[in-house]
């Protein structure tokens, strides 16, 4: 029977992205959430919400027992998973089961099957699957792995059983890292997964990460729905994503396809799933995984099949039969997709986290985001980094390359630092461009990382002139009686205001000074000066000509620091006040006595060297305790107090001398 | 309504006068440079001192992008020496009205660049120049200090008696319950002590900031103590020991974002009524165009239509009995959004002119628009015939009328603005809210040709009545030497010197200082202070 409602067991863009789909087929959707996410947009999207704890995400997200409870209180009939968290723990999909509900996935021991990698090999191997050579028994002793690892040939992989995102695997080269591949790898594997079991395999040089996507119904009906290919991927993790591969030929499709069908069989599969194949470039290929559930990357094979696997997804667990045959999947068109994190590319892809002060994604023919966030939004340190998935359709790939790269660069996040620049230019690069990227373009294109461009002077010229019209409206809006006209009019030449800018940390001096609706932002004596002039402004677009040059910009302005989106780059630009900490009256290096008192504790001695914020003494007065602490950087000059002493408010107690 | 234009910009005449309007206002940048390049030479020593310089002070201390209006930025031209080529205006101050966090301000800058900031020839002048406008258009008070004080080298006893008059001023200002603030970034002496002393807020910059009755070389002259700056003055004693000093700064830039919070957390607009005015648009006739419709020499008549048409709203002018008394014109118009009444001059006030001038003073006073008077005028009608119309009696009235009428008033020197005209057309004497004049423009009491004619016919009538013959080589020498005694003093650039304007202003930007003139004075005139019987004192 047709499913009436379900909830949904998850956060961020695939809970947007299912509850989507569930009213479009008519389904009551309920979200969870927890506290971190009181505000987040799935809440907002679906028809009822619960919460389910605090933020962090064992207290949340992964809290099957509340989970469930809440689909049993809101009558649901089914619980959609989505990707991560529990949905492959096949003992949630048995426990919801088990309390009368749907899981919207396959059944536990199909989950159960695949999610041990070694026990899926042996499976695998049976049913005639292609599978990499290695190693999967029973015995885990180290010396077995190792000798076994010989035996394969390096260069090798160690793996968690049990693993997946890359966690508890290694690569070894050669026989003298393998004793300490598996002492980490098993570690690892314990801390992450419970079970420590290692499997080792052929390591793949340079492979293709191709995955098909497969479709199984309660009625013995299997197929797949075409390829994707995967191969950019940053630490196992995938970046960018495609369908069809761009080197994949019907032939390889359909033999490839049938592996996958096998594999799906052989663990009596349901829903939607995804077999993972390592294809050398000699057309070889080899069984890496199945994942039990929908992809992120799911969209790019709704793009080029035309479907909605949500909604396949719903038909299927609702009992029915899939609505079409194997000869009815056509593939059309070239999709890709990219993922934006909120990560600093340029520091080993450090997550970020704060408020998103400004969320615009693209719109256009051909593009879609599948996006789980919201202006104003806090990105938690709780949860997975990714943001948005931005895709892009094209007849061809290079349209739907050329589209993906425009979608990247006009889909801007400002508030926290985003992988966008970095998106852009993996997008770009040749092999990329090409078709020819394999798992090992990230490695070859960034040897030392990815590193953004330096801000240029006329982003500089930019930010300044944004900073110095942000105080300008400011002023004018509190001023009285002040025409618009004025603005920008002086009677006399006026000079120029120095404003100190950070960027990335840099200080750069400028100078500002408004003529009329120009800006002139300099460099310092004898160098440029460039005007800026901003012709057209909305809320959050601005187009401005700086010196010759004509920039796009999405702005984020709040009070002395302005968030740019230019093309790809986010640049964050803060204006610094003299005096922006703050300081009180005080006399120069003396620390005086605030009030009279009895010194309790006297904590430095002439001649020492001191740091802002040390405490100096303690003096107790009016029954309270007073920490007394050094103003600056500095030296004691000397001390004139000890401890006992009892002293007169306004004593002058140490004289510090400031470091300069 | 919108007037037509006769004026053709294409034509040779355009050219010419533009041209010689251009050059007038060239003179003028170029002798405003002067005290700027002047005070540009002590920029590497004040920065050393981890000073900046008092343009930079000012650049940091103004809200970016919003309108500023110097005032007085001749004083002192002609005073310092007679020599034209080497006499630097501005007197030591910068004086303007500004904005700070928001606010219009009176802004007054000591240029420590020159003379390390020692009062100028006419200093005392512009300074209360300044302050009685704070005063009367209620602007709190940004003064940023840095003065020798006195120029002991050109001691002048008037200068200390008048220069006495700041301080009393500053008690006035409290009084009236309008806020002043001062930023000790040097020394601050003397005299000058009282400048802190009666201010309501003090900002002192450490290691610079210095306020003292005498400094350590006088104290040591007076009693023989050998004292020591910073502990005679320094902002640091002041902020702890002498409660002089309301915030310690650690440098002059930290200084200014302080009297900007001062400025801000004064909440200066928070009674105001919103703003009355509805949309406007700008002239048809570009104010652009004022360089080169008018031309230079005040004796080549044009219609003064032609200047109020380049000034006001949509160059919408409504004539007021445009048919009687037709030389002293009087019109409506507005100028940004602000209904005013102008008066200008096609000729000599006579007596049809004068009274209808007077009626329409009255008329503006009932009805509280502001007027803008357009002073081009040689001055009243004289002879027989004007005289037994009651010249006298009609010119009376209209002075009359300027003199309380008590609507805003802004003058304009465009052109000639001479003898009792001046004051009909409400000239320095009669106290106008803003004064300024155009580069070309010429006041006094007559031409310098008409004086030596006058004088010359004098001497002929005396020769005659002795019965002895006319000295002519030396009537000449005593005509050429009339003439050039009035012609020195008539020009826009000497009187502005002597401060008897507020400043001397682009043609071009003329509209632009109406503007903020008559918003300065609709704001002042709708805020509502809070005055006080003794000011604010700081205990």
């Amino acid at each position: 029977m047709a499913l009436s409602s379900v909830l949904i067991a998850n956060r961020g863009e695939i809970a947007c992205r299912i509850i989507r789909s569930a009213k479009a087929q008519g389904l009551r959707a309920i979200a969870v959430y927890s506290d971190a996410d009181t505000d987040a947009p799935h809440v907002g999207l679906a028809d009822e919400a619960v919460r389910i704890g605090p933020g962090p995400v064992g207290e949340s997200y992964l809290r099957s027992d509340v989970i469930i409870e809440a689909a049993l209180t809101t009558s649901a009939e089914a619980i959609h998973p989505g990707y991560g968290f529990l949905s492959e723990n096949a003992s949630f999909a048995r426990a919801v089961e088990e309390a009368g509900l749907v899981f919207v996935g396959p059944s536990p021991a199909a989950i159960e099957a695949m999610g041990n990698k070694a026990e899926a090999k042996r499976l695998m191997i049976a049913a005639g699957v292609p599978c990499v050579p290695g190693y999967e028994g029973e015995d885990q002793s180290d010396a077995t792995l190792a000798e076994k690892a010989r035996d394969i040939g390096f260069p090798v992989m160690v793996k968690a059983a049990a693993g997946g995102g890359g966690r508890g695997m290694r690569l070894v080269s050669n026989a003298s890292g393998i004793a300490d591949a598996i002492s980490l790898a098993r570690s690892e594997a314990e801390n992450a997964f419970v079970s420590g079991e290692l499997i080792i395999e052929k390591a793949i040089v340079e492979p293709r990460h191709v995955e098909i996507q497969v479709f199984a119904d309660a009625h013995g009906n299997v197929i797949h729905l075409g390829e994707r290919d995967c191969s950019v991927q940053r630490r196992h993790q995938k970046v960018v994503e495609e369908a069809p591969c761009p080197i994949m030929t019907p032939e390889l499709r359909a033999r490839m396809g049938q592996a996958a069908v096998d594999a799906a069989r052989a663990v009596d599969y349901r829903g939607a799933g995804t077999v993972e194949f390592l294809l050398e470039a000699s057309g070889a290929f080899y069984f890496l995984e199945m994942n039990t559930r929908l992809q992120v990357e799911h969209p790019v094979t709704e793009l080029v099949t035309g479907l909605d696997l949500v909604a396949l997804q719903f038909a299927v667990a609702g009992g029915a039969p899939l609505p079409f045959s194997q000869e009815d999947v056509t593939l059309k068109g070239h999709a890709i997709e990219a993922r934006l994190y909120a990560e600093d590319p340029a520091n080993g892809y450090l997550p970020d986290t704060g408020r998103i002060d400004l969320w615009h994604p693209a719109s256009g023919p051909g593009i879609r985001v599948d996006a789980g966030v919201s202006t104003g939004q806090e990105v938690s340190p709780y949860y997975d980094a990714m943001l948005a998935k931005i895709i892009a359709y094209g007849e061809t790939r290079d349209v739907a390359r050329a589209r993906l790269i425009r979608a990247v660069e006009d889909s801007v996040l400002l508030g926290v630092k985003t992988n966008s620049a970095f998106l852009r230019d993996v997008l770009m690069h040749p092999d990329f461009a090409d078709g020819a990227a394999t798992t090992a373009i990230l490695d070859q294109a960034y040897p030392d990382g990815f590193q953004e461009a330096e801000i240029t002077r006329a982003e500089l010229a930019l930010a300044a002139a944004i900073l110095g019209r942000g105080d300008q409206l400011a002023a004018f809006s509190t001023s009285a009686y002040v025409s618009s006209n004025q603005l920008g009019w002086t009677s006399v030449p006026m000079k120029p205001a120095d404003v100190t800018l950070v960027a990335g940390g840099v200080e750069h001096v400028v100078s500002l000074l408004c003529q009329g609706e120009i800006w002139q932002v300099g460099f310092g004596e004898g160098e440029a000066v460039l005007p800026v002039r901003i012709v057209l402004v909305d809320d959050v677009n601005i187009r401005a000509l700086v010196g010759g040059q004509t920039i796009d910009a999405v702005v984020h302005l709040d009070g002395d620091r302005v968030s740019l989106g230019i093309k790809a780059r986010r640049l964050v630009v803060s204006r610094a006040r003299a005096g922006g900490e703050g300081s009180g009256a005080g006399a120069g290096g003396n620390v005086i006595a605030p009030m009279p008192g009895l010194v309790l504790e006297v904590g430095v001695s002439a001649g020492a060297q001191v740091a802002k914020g040390d405490a100096l003494a303690i003096l107790e007065a009016m029954k309270m305790q007073h920490q007394l602490r050094a103003p600056f950087d500095g030296k004691v000059l000397a001390v004139h107090i000890s401890k006992g002493s009892q002293i007169a408010a306004g004593d002058v107690m140490i004289e510090l001398e400031e470091e300069s | 309504m919108t007037f037509t234009s006769q004026i053709i910009p294409e034509s040779p005449d355009f050219a010419q006068n533009r041209e010689a309007m251009l050059a007038c206002v060239d003179a003028l940048r170029a002798l405003e440079a002067r005290p700027v390049m002047l005070s540009e030479k002590r920029r590497e020593r004040m920065h050393a001192r981890g000073q900046l310089t008092p343009r930079e002070r000012l650049a940091q201390l103004l809200d970016p992008g919003m309108p500023f209006l110097q005032l007085h930025s001749m004083a002192g031209y002609l005073c310092d020496t007679d020599d034209p080529e080497t006499s630097v205006p501005g007197s030591s101050v910068i004086l303007g009205i500004g904005f700070v966090a928001g606010t219009r301000a009176l802004i007054w800058v000591d240029d420590a660049g020159i003379k390390a900031g020692a009062m100028g020839a006419r200093s005392v002048d512009a300074v209360l120049s300044a302050q009685e406008l704070a005063l009367r258009q209620k602007l709190p008070v940004v003064h940023l200090v840095e003065s020798a004080g006195a120029d002991l080298m050109q001691y002048k006893v008037e200068n200390w008696a008048f220069g006495g008059k700041t301080f009393h001023n500053l008690a006035r200002l409290s009084a009236a319950g309008i806020p002043t603030i001062a930023v000790l970034h040097g020394p601050s002496t003397a005299g000058g002590a009282y400048m802190p002393g009666m201010s309501d807020y003090v900002i002192g910059v450490k290691k610079n900031g210095l306020a003292a009755l005498a400094g350590a070389a006088l104290v040591h002259a007076a009693t023989g103590e050998k004292a020591n700056d910073r502990e005679l003055g320094g902002s640091e004693m002041h902020a702890t020991t002498s409660g002089l000093v309301e915030y310690l700064a650690e440098d002059d830039a930290h200084a200014i974002e302080m009297a900007r919070q001062v400025m801000r957390d004064l909440h200066w607009n928070k009674s105001l009524p919103p703003d009355p005015r509805q949309a406007f648009d700008e002239p048809v006739l570009n104010p652009e165009t004022l360089a080169g419709t008018v031309p230079v020499n005040y004796r080549t008549p044009y219609d003064v239509h032609e200047v109020a048409a380049r000034i006001v709203d949509g160059s919408r002018l409504n004539d007021f009995k445009p048919g009687y008394g037709a030389a002293t014109v009087c019109m409506k118009g507005a100028i940004n959004g602000i209904a005013v009444g102008l008066i200008g001059n096609n000729g000599p006030i006579d007596p049809d002119g004068a009274t209808k001038a007077a009626q329409f003073i009255q008329l503006c006073g009932a009805s509280d628009t502001p007027l803008i008077f357009l002073s081009n005028t040689t001055g009243f009608m004289v002879g027989t015939q004007y005289e037994q119309a009651g010249m006298i009696k009609h010119g009376s009235k209209m002075i009359q009328a300027v003199s309380n009428v008590d609507v805003p008033r802004i003058t304009l020197y465009i052109g000639a603005s001479f003898g009792a005209g001046n004051y009909g057309m409400s000239g320095f004497p009669y106290d106008p809210d803003f004064l300024f004049a155009w580069p070309n423009a010429m006041t006094g009491v007559m031409g310098g040709e008409q004086a030596a004619g006058t004088m010359e016919m004098v001497a002929r009538a005396t020769a005659k009545r002795q019965g002895r013959e006319v000295d002519e080589d030396r009537l000449a020498q005593q005509s050429k030497a009339l003439t050039e005694l009035f012609d020195r003093q008539h020009t826009a650039f000497y009187t502005s010197g002597r401060c008897l304007d507020h400043g001397i202003i682009d043609p071009r930007d003329t509209r632009k200082v109406l503007g903020f003139c008559l918003e300065t004075c609709l704001e002042a005139r709708r805020r509502s202070v809070k005055p006080n019987s003794f000011g604010v004192s700081r205990f």
